[in-house]
């Protein structure tokens, strides 16, 4: 999974200082995030959910960031314009995103990028994938090894949830076929 | 019971060498304490006042004699030869070190235990009738779904960081016992008119500061749409339970705060967005998990064979303990026998390493290899066949556990208290310990009947104060060890809060005080009465008379 030149090369650039982890590597942020009432420039950016239907008509690809108290779903009209929603841990013990990311990709059926950002700890990325994160900025630690060791503890899991793994109660009724 | 098949096993496995290595990360400083805590708290580990302890998941207070054994070498092993089984059906150990607590969970899992989800802001482990699948008066066996949840629950990564810990209880049987009403979910296990099996869904009990009893959300919910619909519940309150203030964060407040229809109205309609998901496709699991539980070979037994009938006839020790200790089995010439932890002037629920190991070998002889801890920090054979009473009986009499008290003045309920814990305000099991010092005699307790008295040492409520027909509060005056009063609660199917008599009363007094009120329940009783039916018919005035009355 390691793909040491791409880091390095990304690392190396003075204009792409941010990375985030994705597909288990750390890649170049190719968003820019516009935060309070910055001026929206030109390519893709991340805006505030308020700023979304300005930012809607005129910027491509485009983001979005929630905090956790904002209801997903008034980004129903949105998602199909959408490619990333950031969703935020202001500290790792308030989970209230992992219920947001269930939704947008349980109810509503998004498909572009879920990112997280805030407290992301190392200990709770697998959680988030199994929730439908799939992009991450680590507040601390390696990400490449926080990936490794999320994806490869567990087997299998009980419950059915956003990610592909196949539950306990599934595998038992396939086996017993 | 429940075997675990392969996938369970690797579960528990990889678990504990996840919770290793985050040991490992700890003790070398990668992770800070702030970021291990709740690692160590979904693995049981709690800081207490003088050490760590270790408080292990009996899931459904069911576990046959190895399990239990293991219990007992664990204890003997990395602790002090003993533990305290808890109002949640778990065993703690009190005295546990960080660096061995991974050994420890390792052996658990040899045993196929585990300590998960036993503290922490996760769905806790889950409780359920301590006579599930014995009892006469059963719907449908809770032990079933117990399962089913403690699967779907286990490291559930949407559930695993809420605004508080969640507790969910399950019962078949209308007498409810496993105090539903102050889960904050409880399910009752019923069948509609057409026979089929559902439950009645209650949300939002609770004790601790803010009493309350749950309310009803669900009259029936089919059982296939269960899981669906606890995910529905969680969901909700994942996202709108209160995180500004944790004494405010249970799901009882948000439920209190926006009323049980608008609860009702809101798990509804984000159950009808999930009605449809894998989750409601479970019947195979279901059916899986209930072949575990099917009858077990009870051979043909006599309901009152002569050894047993002489032994009663001749020892009246024996007798009883049978009349205290045993409760009707749905089969004809068996019982349910309860083994109290609760011995005159002992610390309520605790048993030593040679205890466990001995009712173990009871249980392997004489109950189906099978046990179960009740939330009254009790233990039960749940399958004893009449003509084994009288060996069981002088087991139990050898190794000092056959206190016949059970639901009697002695056998209380005690939270750790200033012993143990770090927020208490005074000291529970001392004033658990004089309590049943001073009702020794075994006669006199027996004619005041059923009396269920339950002790706090701090508003916390740890030790169910509000549901002891007799509830004391440990407070704090003036630095001095002081106890608060209510008198008529419950916790079960008819669950009410109970009602603060008056003003708190010394340490020096409270024994006094609770046998005046005893004292006062024998004089005006009627007939049959319990103390808390007398309480309820006459209210707390004659109670509060006598207990205030200058001696
Ligand atoms: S009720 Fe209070 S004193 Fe007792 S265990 Fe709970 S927190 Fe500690």
């Amino acid at each position: 999974m390691l793909q040491p030149d791409r880091i390095y090369a990304a690392k190396s650039d003075e204009t792409l200082t941010n990375l985030i982890l994705k597909g288990g590597v750390e890649i170049p942020d190719r968003f820019t995030r516009i935060t309070g009432d910055e001026p929206i420039m030109e390519g893709p950016v991340i805006v505030d959910l308020g700023r979304l239907d300005a930012a809607i008509g005129a910027n491509h690809p485009l983001g979005v960031a929630l905090a956790n108290t904002d209801d997903v779903s008034v980004l129903a009209p949105y998602l199909a314009r959408l490619d990333v929603v950031v969703l935020h841990f202001p500290k790792f013990t308030d989970g209230r995103a992992y219920s947001q990311a269930r939704i947008l990709r349980q109810q509503f059926g998004y498909r572009g990028e879920i990112r997280a950002t805030g407290q992301v700890l190392p200990d709770q990325l697998a959680f988030m994938h199994r929730c439908g994160f799939d992009a991450f900025v680590l507040a601390k630690g390696d990400p490449v090894t926080a990936w490794d060791r999320a994806m490869t503890t567990f087997s299998r899991h009980y419950q059915p949830a956003s990610d592909t793994s196949v539950p306990a109660f599934i595998r038992r009724r396939e086996n017993a076929k | 019971m429940y075997q675990y098949d392969q996938i369970d096993r690797n579960f528990v496995d990889e678990r504990v060498a996840q919770f290793r290595d985050q040991i490992a990360r700890r003790l070398s400083g990668e992770l800070t304490e702030e970021e291990f805590r709740p690692l160590r708290l979904t693995n049981g580990l709690y800081l207490q006042l003088h050490a760590y302890m270790l408080r292990i998941a009996i899931p459904y207070g069911t576990l046959n004699s190895r399990q239990l054994e293991t219990l007992a070498e664990i204890a003997r092993k990395y602790d002090r030869g003993y533990g305290h089984f808890t109002t949640r059906q778990n065993l703690q150990l009190n005295w546990i070190r960080l660096d061995q607590a991974g050994d420890a969970l390792a052996d658990l899992a040899d045993a196929d235990m585990h300590a998960l989800q036993t503290s922490g802001n996760c769905i806790r482990n889950v409780t359920a009738d301590h006579w599930a699948g014995v009892a006469p008066d059963e719907v449908a066996d809770p032990r079933v779904y117990a399962e089913l949840i403690r699967q779907w629950s286990s490291l559930h990564p949407e559930f695993s960081y809420l605004p508080r810990k969640f507790k969910i209880a399950v019962t078949g049987s209308p007498a409810d016992r496993a105090a539903t009403r102050v889960h904050d979910i409880g399910l009752v296990l019923k069948r509609d008119d057409a026979g089929q099996i559902g439950f009645e869904v209650i949300v939002g009990g609770g004790l601790g500061r803010t009493p309350m009893i749950g309310k009803t959300i669900r009259d029936f919910l089919p059982e296939a749409q269960l899981l669906p619909y606890l995910e529905a519940i969680l969901r909700v309150y994942n996202l709108a339970g209160r995180r500004d203030n944790m004494y405010k964060a249970r799901i009882k407040i948000l439920v209190h705060e926006i009323g049980t229809e608008e609860m009702s109205r809101r798990v509804e309609a984000e159950f009808a967005k999930n009605i449809d998901s894998v989750l409601a496709n479970v019947q195979d699991e279901v059916a899986r998990i209930a072949s575990y539980f099917t009858k077990l070979p009870y051979g043909p037994s006599d309901p009152n064979p002569e050894s047993y009938a002489l032994r009663r006839k001749s020892d009246p020790a024996f007798r009883r303990w049978v009349i205290s200790n045993t409760f009707p089995h749905k089969i004809a010439g068996y019982c349910i026998a309860e083994i109290s932890l609760k011995p005159t002037g002992g610390i309520p629920g605790d048993a030593t390493s040679a205890q466990m190991i001995a009712v173990a070998a009871l249980a392997r002889q004489y109950s189906h290899d099978e046990l179960r801890v009740t939330h009254t920090q009790n233990l039960v054979l749940p399958h004893v066949k009449m003509s084994d009473l009288p060996a069981i009986y002088d087991v139990l009499a050898a190794q000092k556990l056959d206190a016949p008290n059970v639901n009697k003045v002695g056998d209380i309920i005690a939270c750790p208290g200033l012993d143990y814990c770090a927020l208490a305000n005074a000291r529970s099991i001392p004033v658990a310990q004089r309590i049943s010092e001073r009702f020794a005699d075994v006669d006199r307790a027996h004619d005041l009947g059923e009396v269920k008295i339950k002790i706090s040492g701090c508003i916390n409520a740890c030790g169910h104060h509000h549901v002891g027909h007799i509830g004391l509060l440990g407070v704090d005056k003036n630095g001095e060890e002081f106890y608060q009063i209510t008198l008529g609660g419950s916790e079960a199917a008819d669950a009410t809060i109970g009602t603060l008599l008056g003003p708190a009363i010394s340490s020096d007094q409270i024994v006094d005080t609770v046998e005046k009120i005893l004292t006062a329940y024998a004089d005006l009783r009627q007939g049959n009465e319990r103390f808390l039916d007398t309480y309820r018919r006459l209210g707390a005035k004659p109670f509060k008379e006598r207990a205030y009355a200058a001696a």
